[in-house]
């Protein structure tokens, strides 16, 4: 199994050169391991305006009013946080809203905590309902291209993009204490 | 005790660029029938959402204010976006709930407000510039002048009449009123 501090760990630098490609402005997050290395990177960034959200939902709602203003906008969360977003993605297709989410994926492969289970094994289901179009990403060498081309179909055609980051890809939490 | 249509009226008198956001329900009714406006985004869903898309709008466009106008309803579904906002300090962000204690599109049930929880305590928690409640027609041109000019985040608990007033019905269609603000802002 991949471990999350010795192998491929570059692949968030990938998603980051994505973003400064296509001109994201602003991220919400909630803060999360798996996504720790692109958070740092989105945070060091002055032209981007990193916001840490105490719920995902309240990052559909900033993707909202980021685009209303002009502003490309991507979302960072776990599997966990897509349950806690989906009254709130009806905002993005009521109004034809271009998003990006990133979902780091849990409760799917040598995962150690069964609560993350029930949400992990229902995410790409609910993302498909709620209207999104889905990838999963298995392996590091995938991430520059489907991340290139969710951001490019999100923003071209105003369409919410979601791209799963599999558990295997990040690794399954390590627990050592 | 405020009347809600006279309160938002005089709030968008002379509006000039600002931009608008409002909360779904009576929030949406009282700024149409303050008279619609292109710069006016209107919800009709995704409670609690509100001030998070001001947010959102606030950061994107730092040089025009932006007023989320909403009710007490939506601003308690959406209560962790106070600390966000704290956290990000928009300078031009002032929201103003329209505070009935009551959840007013599903039959009149009171809400926490009603019971005494304090908004204007939370966004002085959540670090916000300005947080006061109004609950006098005079105090409208000062919460006004907080909307054009004042150092935000601004936070404004208006207490406003349990009553139901008529239903003024703006665009409903989401692209449209979407397709609508963005033009209108990109022409200013």
């Amino acid at each position: 199994m991949h471990s999350p501090t010795t192998i491929e760990t570059s692949w968030p630098d990938a998603i980051y050169a994505h973003f400064r490609r296509v001109g994201i402005r602003q991220v919400g997050y909630v803060p999360d391991a798996g996504h720790s290395r692109l958070i740092a990177r989105c945070r060091s960034d002055p032209d981007i305006a990193d916001v840490v959200l105490t719920t995902e939902e309240e990052g559909v709602g900033l993707v909202a009013g980021a685009a209303l203003g002009g502003e490309r906008a991507a979302l960072l969360m776990q599997s966990s946080g897509v349950g806690n977003c989906v009254n709130m993605f009806s905002l993005l297709r009521n109004c034809g809203f271009g998003c990006v989410v990133l979902v780091t994926m849990r409760g799917e492969f040598g995962e150690f905590n069964p609560w993350q289970v029930p949400m992990g094994t229902i995410t790409e289901d609910v993302l498909r309902l709620a209207g999104f179009l889905t990838r999963r990403i298995e392996s590091a060498d995938a991430v520059d291209e489907i991340v290139g081309a969710g951001c490019d179909m999100a923003f071209n055609g105003n369409l919410p993009v979601a791209i799963l980051l599999s558990q295997r890809l990040i690794g399954a939490k390590q627990w050592t204490r | 005790m405020l009347d809600r249509r006279d309160f938002v009226g005089q709030l968008l008198i002379d509006r000039g660029e600002l931009l608008v956001v409002c909360g779904l329900g009576s929030a949406t009714y009282d700024v149409a029938a303050a008279g619609d406006h292109p710069l006016n985004f209107y919800l009709w869903g995704a409670m609690g959402g509100t001030a998070m898309i001001g947010l959102g709008l606030a950061l994107a466009r730092s040089d025009r204010r932006v007023a989320v106008i909403t009710g007490d309803g939506d601003m308690l579904m959406g209560i962790g976006s106070l600390a966000t906002i704290g956290v990000k300090q928009p300078k031009n962000l002032a929201i103003v709930v329209l505070d009935n204690g009551h959840y007013g599109e599903t039959g009149m049930q009171p809400s926490h407000t009603d019971a005494g929880v304090d908004l204007v305590a939370m966004g002085l928690a959540c670090r916000f510039k300005h947080a006061r409640a109004v609950s006098r027609i005079d105090e409208a041109a000062d919460v006004r002048a907080l909307l054009h000019a004042g150092e935000g985040p601004i936070l404004v608990n208006a207490r406003i009449k349990a009553e139901d007033v008529p239903r003024v019905l703006p665009l409903r269609d989401g692209h449209a009123i979407k397709q609508r603000f963005v033009e209108a802002l990109n022409s200013l």
